[in-house]
């Protein structure tokens, strides 16, 4: 680890300016990211801006009639919060599959949202990896890729997003709502907010140097069934093959949303739209330009079974 | 105390504190962290520096130029050593990998440079300025590519190890003619051990003396290996490893920590810490080669196997040594015709060595399938085709006996406590909810090795006994098991007994691996209790045979006088160590058990949990039940973790384990484990040792894996078998979802 500085900022504007203004800094917030990936000597920021005393800690109801989740509440805060229990199931549901406990007592909702991708190579220096050292290379295509994208990948970079919040978040359409250094504020909506890799993937996210996520807000209730099921290779702790956050309706309509498969939870308006016609033409439509390796080829079956399991799922209910 | 006559009654016998259920008498230092590890014993010497391991970037080459002058300008920084300016050292013959490299590369995260510095931090940011050009050579990656080439081996160490194939009777005719047959081939794949606690090491030089306070399984081996690696006689070195958090073999032999720690000292000056990291230690230290195994099985139409062949095939570093997987082929099942060999092929990729069960392990993986998948064939049930097999004698020897073998009774009463009968005989009949749910069975089976063993035991005027050998506690319990045996010996109440361990100043134990420390290190211990009571005896004139201790009293012809008194003019010491005649080579000293599992695997994502599992074992006399069970449901979840997830991904272009950490290499979490029983069969083995007692650290672990797969086919119908059984080699099998 690089020794760095440290400041403990007074207010969210303050702290974007800190961090815009010093060349490599960075937020720090539950740390249970980046702190490992400084100890790794991946992450090497030469500054933090820690934004514990900001408060940003509060869930709140929004005049529309949905919530705003302050960008430092914990992912077991709002995973217990009574209201996201009732209303919005999915989003308790997604965040208590993952990590462990201690970790959901650290991790935030904004820190969350920024979690970088666990491929392989991007965690080991010694090999190219185009998301840590830009330009260098992909060592995961034509390697070991099992756990990699499907789909929304690029020929620079295959790597997942790996969280689950994110994708709960995303069959919610939630917004994530923003302020620069300069204090103006923004909300972006979490299906522009993580980028595809593209040509360019050591850039995650729509924020700017220095932009500082404030809160999440979800709209009104949806109602409906709520599921998140998560498919991984041990029964805990254990980031996501694939997973889908579904919402769906009495009537056999919903919306659902893909983890694991691509840079970005995966949501495509036309496979919501094809969801009274079942799980195959859902997943189809989803998975429609897949680009799998012969590592994770199963994937895409496998978003197809699970979401038959979902639906079956919630029309038993 | 030589051991060659069964044993007969003895004081052990009396079963007052010995085999009773004990917590460990370490568990409240251990528990509250008062224990010390390796790593935190700041306080044993004073200015201590950190080193840092800084490993290739490639698996295979040379190093044409490393430049240390930023790093060496880093703050903090006292010396980077790497092989160019270490000083002299060698390479002990336990090793095959040097422990630090260059110019020349063996394989990936060898070490090539110790950064050594004031703190951790720096020693490790200042890593990442040192500059190193490789001269990258294409390397041998791919285990598979030389299945048809690599040539036919022996292996140097464990049971089972032979040169060439064996053969007995005509396996090829026999085979030929039988009139059900088998011809499957399995692989497993690399493994790593995964214990809590990486390696780590201090080490100090006073003159040319050493001191290390490691992380050791074998405190004497330890001290060879270093005095073959520094040239210095062993009486110049001491080890120290009172508490080790785990080692599953990879801590048997030295490992780069204490090579490293002990050349940066001796560079700096100073005492020099190293830890691998966690990462690192996949790549840098040892790990469970993979294994491709080809079984071939013929039976008559009653289910008796006629011929049986067992050929596997591993790889390792040139001069490493081969999987021993056919090990447990040879003895246990019947049959007149037989071929079991191995073949070795020469990979660049890290050290292959000991894991858990070497060789049993991954032999049984493959074994136990292929008797799943011909009782199949038979129309036989799994535990009933087993028993029909079953052999009282050596099949390739059979004047050679088992001491005892209780194969039989540990399966049929493991299938009445599980509820076998209940298994459906065809796959994919039970359905609960989204699951196909299954009963699978293996048998287990281990050797449990004689080995010389020694210790001191003195009886303090205080009336206290104190025990001390260089054995280890590894998690196992050795502790609490070696205290009972001197306070059953003794006759004194446990808490009047205190052990101390892992010290290369008290006289040399068996050490903890291969499942031969518990029965063992208690027997050399009980050996020199032996001397220590005839010592006391002497003093009261007694005649050692008929002098009884209990209570804290001895007491002989009407004459009761307590220990405090006979050494209150000082105290008394009895030193012995048991070892072994021909008796333990004219048998097999064997345990056995049989494993059974329920599985579930769900009906769309072809995820398996497992639900239940059972362990029968007879594995002579059971010293403390508490750390048997304790053994056993480690080594079971350890064998969940080998069928369902455990696999070190080769990149077979770059040549080394791509998911190095613990995040990336699963082990099942609680989650995975619901319900777990044990129960150990009765049994005293009289041929084995005075505590009539054998291992089973490694049966424990034989079968497991094998009885989760078993209990997946009979779920779902799926039959795999290239482990971990994960749900991307179910999901196209699975039967259609109704």
């Amino acid at each position: 680890m690089k020794a760095f500085t440290y400041e403990r900022a007074k207010s969210p504007s303050e702290a974007a300016a800190a961090v815009a203004g010093t060349p490599g800094a960075k937020f720090l917030a539950g740390g249970t990211n980046l702190l490992d990936l400084m100890k790794l000597q991946i992450e090497i920021p030469t500054h933090l801006v820690d934004l514990q005393d900001l408060g940003l800690d509060r869930i709140e109801k929004t005049p529309e009639g949905g919530m705003r989740v302050g960008a430092l509440v914990t992912n077991t805060a709002l995973a217990s919060d009574p209201r996201v229990r009732r209303d919005y199931a999915v989003l308790a549901r997604a965040i208590v599959s993952g990590a462990s406990g201690q970790l959901r007592n650290r991790a935030t909702t904004a820190g969350n949202l920024l979690q970088r991708t666990r491929c392989p190579y991007f965690y080991d220096p010694n090999q190219p990896c185009n998301k840590r050292q830009p330009g260098s290379g992909c060592a995961a295509i034509g390697g070991f890729s099992r756990q990699l994208g499907v789909i929304g990948t690029s020929d620079a970079c295959i790597a997942t997003y790996p969280g689950d919040m994110a994708v709960a978040l995303r069959v919610l359409d939630a917004t994530i709502e923003t302020v620069d250094p300069q204090g103006a504020t923004r909300a972006i909506p979490i299906a522009d907010f993580h980028r595809l890799w593209g040509d360019t993937p050591h850039i995650e996210t729509e924020l700017k140097p220095g932009e500082l996520i404030t809160s999440v807000t979800l709209p009104r209730p949806l109602g409906g069934r709520h599921i998140y099921q998560k498919v991984r290779d041990r029964a805990s702790y254990a980031f996501a093959l694939i997973s889908v956050a579904a919402v769906l309706q009495r009537g056999g309509t919903g919306r659902v949303a893909v983890g694991g498969v691509a840079p970005k939870p995966w949501r495509v308006p036309a496979a919501d739209a094809a969801i009274p016609q079942g799980s195959g033409t859902v997943a189809a439509r989803l998975m429609a330009g897949a680009r799998p390796t012969e590592d994770n080829a199963f994937k895409v079956p496998l978003v197809e079974r699970t979401l038959a399991a979902v639906m079956t799922k919630a029309s038993a209910a | 105390m030589k051991f060659d006559a069964p044993s007969g009654p003895n004081p052990i016998d009396r079963m007052k504190v010995v085999g009773r259920t004990t917590s460990r008498i370490d568990g409240p230092v251990k528990t509250t962290g008062a224990a010390p590890y390796a790593y935190e014993r700041h306080d044993v010497v004073a200015n201590q520096a950190y080193g840092y391991m800084l490993g290739s970037a490639i698996a295979k080459g040379r190093i044409k130029r490393i430049d240390t002058a930023d790093a060496e300008r880093a703050p903090g920084v006292l010396k980077i050593v790497t092989a160019a300016n270490a000083g002299p050292f060698a390479t002990s013959r336990h090793n095959t990998a040097r422990l630090l490299a260059g110019p020349e590369i063996q394989h990936y995260d060898q070490a090539i440079a110790l950064i050594v510095a004031e703190t951790f931090e720096q020693a490790r940011a200042a890593a990442t300025l040192i500059r190193v050009d490789y001269a990258r050579v294409q390397g041998r990656y791919d285990l598979a590519a030389q299945k048809d080439t690599a040539p036919l081996v022996g292996g140097s160490s464990g049971e089972g190890s032979a040169a060439a194939a064996l053969r007995t009777g005509d396996f090829e005719a026999a085979f030929a003619a039988a009139p059900v047959k088998l011809d499957a081939t399995y692989s497993t794949p690399d493994q790593s051990h995964q214990m809590m606690e990486p390696h780590a090491s201090i080490a100090a030089w006073s003159g040319d003396e050493l001191t290390v306070w490691t992380s050791t399984q074998m405190v004497a081996w330890a001290v060879q290996d270093l005095s073959h690696t520094f040239l210095i006689p062993q009486e110049k070195i001491r080890v120290l490893s009172p508490y080790v958090g785990g080692g599953f073999g990879a801590k048997l032999r030295i490992r780069a920590d204490v090579v490293l720690a002990a050349l940066g000292a001796r560079a700096v000056g100073r005492p020099v810490k190293v830890a691998i990291t966690r990462p690192q230690t996949m790549n840098n230290t040892v790990h469970r080669a993979a294994t491709i195994q080809r079984i071939r099985l013929g039976c008559d139409r009653e289910g008796r196997i006629g011929a049986i062949a067992h050929e596997s095939l591993s790889g390792n570093l040139e001069g490493g040594r081969p999987v021993t997987a056919t090990a447990q082929t040879r003895l246990l099942y019947a049959g007149l015709n037989r071929l079991t060999s191995m073949r070795q092929a020469v990979l660049d990729l890290p050290e292959g060595n000991s894991m858990r069960a070497p060789g049993a392990a991954p032999g049984m993986m493959a074994l136990e399938i292929a008797m799943d998948e011909m009782a199949e064939k038979l129309g036989l049930d799994p535990v009933e085709f087993r028993i029909r097999n079953d052999t009282q004698v050596d099949p390739e020897k059979p004047d050679k006996r088992f001491s005892e073998r209780q194969l039989v009774r540990c399966l049929r009463d493991g299938a009445a406590k599980f509820g076998w009968s209940r298994r459906p005989m065809r796959p994919a009949q039970r359905r609960d909810g989204s699951w196909w749910v299954g009963l699978g069975v293996s048998s287990a089976f281990h050797n449990s090795p004689a080995m010389k063993s020694a210790a001191r035991v003195r009886l303090e005027p205080s009336g206290r006994i104190l025990v001390e050998t260089d054995m280890t506690d590894i998690g196992t319990g050795s502790y609490t098991i070696i205290a009972q045996t001197a306070a059953e010996m003794m006759g004194v109440p446990l808490d009047m007994v205190e052990v101390r361990l892992g010290d290369s100043h008290f006289p040399a134990a068996a050490g903890s691996g291969g499942q031969f420390g518990a029965s063992n290190s208690t027997s050399g211990v009980y050996a020199a209790c032996v001397k220590l009571r005839e010592a006391v005896a002497r003093q009261l004139n007694m005649e050692p045979d008929r002098a009884v201790f209990e209570s804290g009293h001895v007491v002989a012809d009407r004459r009761r006088v307590s220990l405090a008194d006979v050494a209150r003019g000082g105290a008394l010491t009895g030193e012995d160590a048991i070892e072994y005649g021909d008796m333990s080579r004219s048998v097999h000293l064997s345990t056995f058990g049989a494993h059974f599992v329920e599985a579930a695997v769900h009906a769309y994502t072809g995820e398996v949990r497992v639900r239940r599992m059972l362990a029968v074992c007879a594995a002579g006399r059971i010293l403390n039940p508490i750390s048997a069970r304790s053994q056993m449901i480690g080594a079971m979840t350890m064998g969940v973790g080998a069928a369902l997830m455990e696999e070190m991904v080769v990149d077979k272009r770059f040549g080394f384990f791509v998911n190095h950490d613990l995040a990336s290499y699963e082990v099942p979490v609680h989650a995975d484990i619901q319900e777990q029983e044990v129960l150990f069969l009765d049994e005293a083995d009289e041929m084995a040792n005075p505590m009539k007692a054998k291992g089973l650290g490694e049966l424990a672990i034989t079968g497991v894996a094998a009885a989760v797969a078993n209990a997946i086919y009979n779920a779902c119908g799926v039959r795999v078998r290239d482990y971990p059984l994960t749900l991307d080699k179910l999901l196209d099998r699975l039967p259609r979802i109704a």
